[in-house]
């Protein structure tokens, strides 16, 4: 009975078994990242850097259709420039970097919206926005795969000059030149998960893999270790039972992984026991020191 | 004695507008130099040209004993993040960045300094304790632990007692004197023109100009004071560029 409900639909179909790996993979190294988004205060931009990489993959789709390495590559460029792009604006003009980011998505997700209409059918754009985790091939399982793993391996390595970076930039700077690549770094490292996501979720979905899990996960510790774990958990459970769910009630995968994800979030909202909305109710006894 | 900082006709300042104008001067070494003057007079504008973050519109820092990203800098108001899930013992260790560095590990050795250091600020037992949780005495304590650790030639410390009860702040004077007693040099912007006239042998007056600066009894005199009071913190918006060339 379990088995037919959470195992049968992997054993039996191979396009679960690759959605199953291919969500876990985006989960596994999207939560960590979101981590950070969330420490960094910059839940948002996640979304925001999510637009921005829309007209490059609709460029690619333009030119070469849906075509896996087109479509990555266009989205590639398009994240890294509105990225660098947002920093230069906000460093040579009075506008911040918030501010000027959001100029350039907005710009971004209304090109790419164009680009794509103009050659294709609400179906491919319905593609490019919002993905299909069934489809994916090996080509974008191994591009989701390998760019989990230089994430996460990057993550080890930078661990400490972003943690640095977040909790004492003006120490760091004083300290070390280098701190002002971090953000650059960190940067790059989102735009590369959210290309290599929106093959599986599209570009609007893959962020929730991200911010979800991590943003649960605040709600439940306030150590930095346990955050990330907790993240990685939420994100691969959610994976999974957004995909058993999609496949018994015959709704489309993604948005089902992030509305699993959502009800995690939900529930951490309400029963968390860092900050959680039960925990702060009034009436309870104060300690004596 | 030899010089610690050598300031060469240093102007420091905003979009052009100077807020230290034409500083010239000489910092000992192993000198106790408290920069006071108004509000506006530069003297934060002063410290962050020191470190290198605000790169001069005219002249030079000359830091003659050591590189600027080995200057321990202690800002008024640090940006850092209260609630960043980071517990007191190892925001102290970040005072060993510059043997660690990005990558390197705490040998046992550090970790044994940084217990130390925060035994030294009075904080011993509360190395679990998260830095959101400890009160502004404390988060000033901990900084004080951290720039114990960087063990720097130069220190800047920025309003170090603003808003700190007499207990704390006797204590990290203690720390302050014992900087000096190590041949440091140490510059402070204060306020408490009593703290420093009982704790600080040297003054610097500014007032986005050098108003005074030598012996603390010479300086912090009444007709000094008011001249300092004096100038005007004017923004001029219709300024012209300024004719003083060295």
């Amino acid at each position: 009975m379990i088995h037919d409900l959470l195992i049968a639909p992997f054993t039996e179909f191979e396009f679960m078994r690759r959605a199953l790996v291919g969500a876990s993979a985006i989960a596994l190294a999207g939560a960590p990242l979101g981590v950070f988004l969330l420490l960094r205060r910059m839940s948002l931009t996640g979304d925001a850097m999510a637009h921005a990489i829309l007209p490059g993959a609709a460029l690619g789709y333009l030119v070469a259709g849906l075509s896996l390495p087109a479509m990555t590559i266009g989205g590639l460029a398009a994240g890294l420039s509105v990225a660098l792009l947002a920093g230069l604006v906000a460093r040579v003009t009075a506008l911040r970097e918030d501010a000027s980011l959001a100029g350039f998505y907005l710009i971004s997700l209304a090109l790419g919206v164009t680009i794509v209409s103009l050659r294709g059918s609400s179906v491919d754009l319905l593609h490019v926005l919002f993905g299909n985790v069934l489809a994916l091939d090996d080509g974008g399982l191994l591009l989701i795969a390998g760019v989990a793993s230089m994430t996460i391996l990057a993550l080890a390595l930078f661990y400490r000059a972003l943690a640095l970076e977040t909790l004492d930039p003006g120490f760091v700077a004083s300290v070390s030149k280098a701190g002002g690549y971090t953000q650059a770094l960190f940067m790059g490292l989102i735009v590369l998960n959210l290309v290599a996501g929106f093959h599986a979720l599209g570009t609007l979905l893959a962020v929730g893999l991200m911010i979800l899990p991590a943003a649960s996960a605040r709600l439940w510790t306030a150590d930095i270790t346990r955050m990330t774990g907790i993240a990685v958990a939420v994100g691969l459970v959610s994976s999974w039972v957004g995909l058993v769910v999609s496949y018994h009630e015959n709704l489309p995968p993604g948005p089902v992984i992030i509305l699993v994800a959502g009800v995690f979030h939900v529930a951490s909202m309400l029963f968390g026991r860092a900050g959680g909305w039960l925990r702060r109710l009034p009436g309870k006894v104060h300690l004596e020191a | 004695m030899t010089a610690a900082l050598r300031f060469r006709d240093l102007t420091l300042g905003y979009d052009r507008h100077p807020a230290v104008h034409h500083l010239d001067g000489v910092v000992e070494q192993g000198s106790l130099l408290a920069v006071c003057g108004p509000n506006g007079g530069g003297k934060s504008t002063l410290l962050k040209g020191i470190v290198g973050a605000l790169p001069p519109l005219g002249g030079a820092v000359e830091r003659v004993t050591c590189a600027a990203n080995q200057i321990a800098y202690l800002p008024q108001a640090a940006d850092i993040d209260r609630s960043f899930p980071v517990n007191v013992f190892d925001m102290v260790a970040m005072g060993h960045f510059r043997r660690a560095g990005w990558f390197g590990g705490l040998s046992r050795a550090d970790r044994e300094k940084t217990y130390e250091a925060i035994a030294a600020v009075g904080l011993t037992g509360f190395e679990d304790r998260a830095i959101g949780t400890l009160s502004g005495g404390q988060m000033q304590r901990v900084l004080f632990a951290r720039l114990l650790l960087q063990d720097a030639p130069i220190i800047l410390l920025d309003e170090p007692f603003n808003a700190i009860d007499q207990r704390t702040t006797t204590e990290l004077l203690d720390l302050v004197k014992r900087w000096r007693d190590e041949g440091r040099t140490v510059i402070a912007v204060l306020h408490d023109l009593d703290l420093v006239r009982r704790t600080f042998p040297q003054t610097l007056l500014l007032a986005r100009e050098t108003i005074a600066w030598g012996e603390t009894s010479d300086v912090l005199r009444a007709e000094n004071l008011l001249a300092a009071r004096r100038m005007v913190e004017a923004f001029d918006r219709e300024a012209h560029e300024c004719a003083r060339v060295a």
